[in-house]
């Protein structure tokens, strides 16, 4: 495309099938303690 | 739902639910907007033939009509059902908050413990509250594998013992159980010797170091209780511990406040005594509070994202690039929708433990009675409560539905919401626009560091994945 780039991203709709195993980590236990900061976690079911 | 925004030069367009980042130019910028607005083609084309070719709208407003059909722009928001299916789920626990010491070395001004003394009650956790603490996650975590504890406090390493006992409990259940544990430590340094930086490197996922960038804004928010800054005790020991883990599965984490609005230094000060790992939060603390942010400083605070963001991408295009936590996105890899939907678990499969085995829903509602869910002998005693605290989602916070950053913050952090409203369903407002803008500026890095080819990205690290 010419007038587009589009960044390799995850489609959030396919997750509805694929996703909610529940293993990924909790956000808290990472670094924020004070906030909610999911976006970055990694999926554990993508990374198998 | 689209955001277009403009930020360093980039023109970016999120198609919200589908999680799809684009990345375009000023015509399909403005093509975009008529089309948020709902005009139709011959309108947009009419309004902007003026100022741009006309062949060139048309072949703007086709990619924009293909990506559509793919359903990659304006596409639906879809998951209202599966959530609330998932949320009729049976309660699991996956990971518990120890507060193993209410009782700390230092006294920081802003400690939502109140500087250890935890409102009068000080205390250790023993060693038996803690085993049971774990068969408690052990037993109610259903089919989930992975466990994780995090040893929090106060300062959990002036509990030092009862900290390598639990984790030897637990590698010891883990084979019969099946069942992986991941412990985490948060410490103020103070205490750290070759010791335990030993112990948790083999032991702890993750290290969360507790530091506040600039010496002069540390010592003046993390002094000991006579007055001394903390400073040139812990950064020694805080840059061997993180070369000993190579630069990897640590955090230096800061607290910024009124006090140090311009905290770009501060993080930009860590990341020059080469630390990789950087995470650097706004203070949250009521309004009655002379540190506390204000909605006056929101302006302040979004420019020092920008001066951050900007420095980073000219520092990962170096090769001296870090890692900043609240700018660290993963697009291709990252959370599927029910955790982006349902957040951070709190008062369900997230749970804080008192020294003395409360249960409570996170470790910012530690030591309010009204929040005790239970405790670890009788486990959970309030499924009213739990119930509660499962209902919020972003579905349930009407200022979600319309907020582009919806699934990167989960409708933000119940704690924060009660602080601040009264009630755990509702948003705070200084912490969203914060959100929104980190987003914006984790997006537009993501954009600068995509390559003209479009087929690698440069990682923050200045790597090449």
């Amino acid at each position: 495309m010419k007038h587009i780039k589009t960044l390799n991203t995850r489609n959030l709709q396919n997750s509805v099938k694929d996703g909610g195993c529940g293993e990924c980590q909790t956000s808290c236990q990472s670094a924020c303690k004070t906030s909610c900061t999911v976006g970055n976690q990694t999926c554990e079911h993508a990374a198998k | 739902m689209i955001h277009l925004y403009k930020n360093n030069g980039y023109n970016i367009c999120l198609d919200v639910n589908s999680g799809s980042v684009h990345v375009i130019d000023d015509l399909t910028y403005d093509v975009l907007q008529g089309m948020d607005q709902g005009k139709s083609d011959d309108q947009i084309q009419e309004e902007l033939s003026g100022r741009y070719d006309t062949a060139d709208i048309s072949e703007a407003i086709s990619e924009c009509d293909m990506l559509k059909r793919q359903g990659m722009l304006f596409s639906e928001d879809s998951y209202r059902g599966a959530i609330e299916h998932f949320s009729e789920r049976p309660t699991v626990v996956k990971a518990l908050c120890l507060q193993i010491a209410h009782d700390c070395n230092l006294a920081c001004r802003y400690c939502f413990a109140d500087e250890g003394e935890y409102h009068g009650k000080r205390g250790l956790m023993s060693y038996e509250v803690g085993r049971k603490a774990l068969d408690f996650l052990i037993r109610n975590s259903g089919n989930r594998h992975n466990l994780e504890v995090d040893f929090f406090g106060g300062e959990p390493t002036m509990n030092w013992q009862v900290v390598k006992d639990l984790v030897a409990y637990g590698r010891s259940r883990e084979k019969e159980c099946n069942k992986k544990f991941r412990f985490t430590l948060t410490t103020n340094g103070v205490l750290v010797n070759d010791e335990i930086m030993d112990f948790c490197d083999r032991e702890m996922g993750n290290v969360v170091m507790s530091v506040d960038g600039r010496k002069s804004v540390h010592d003046y928010m993390r002094p000991f209780r006579g007055g001394k800054g903390s400073y040139d005790l812990v950064i020694p020991k805080f840059r061997e511990w993180a070369e000993r883990r190579h630069q990897d599965k640590y955090y230096v984490r800061g607290t910024f406040t009124h006090y140090n609005l311009d905290f770009a230094a501060d993080v930009l000060s860590l990341a020059d005594l080469g630390f990789k790992q950087i995470s650097m939060e706004p203070v949250v603390a009521p309004p009655t509070e002379d540190y506390a942010i204000r909605e006056e400083d929101i302006p302040k605070i979004c420019e020092q994202y920008d001066i951050l963001a900007k420095e980073m991408i000219r520092r990962a295009k170096e090769g001296r690039g870090f890692n900043f936590f609240h700018f660290m996105i993963d697009l291709s890899g990252g959370p599927c929708v029910y955790k982006r939907l349902s957040g951070c678990g709190s008062g369900g499969e997230y749970l804080a433990v008192s020294p003395w085995g409360e249960l409570y829903p996170c470790h910012q509602f530690d030591g309010n009675p009204e929040f005790i869910l239970g405790n670890v002998d009788a486990g959970i005693t309030r499924p009213d409560l739990v119930q509660e605290f499962k209902k919020v989602n972003v579905y349930s916070k009407p200022e979600c539905t319309s907020c582009f950053s919806r699934f990167y913050c989960s409708g933000g952090c119940a704690a924060n919401s009660y602080n601040f409203t009264g009630g755990i369903n509702d948003v705070y407002r200084i912490g969203c626009e914060l959100q929104r803008k980190r987003v914006e500026c984790a997006l537009m890095i993501k954009a600068a560091l995509a390559d003209d080819e479009g087929n690698t990205e440069m990682k923050i690290d200045g790597t090449n994945g």
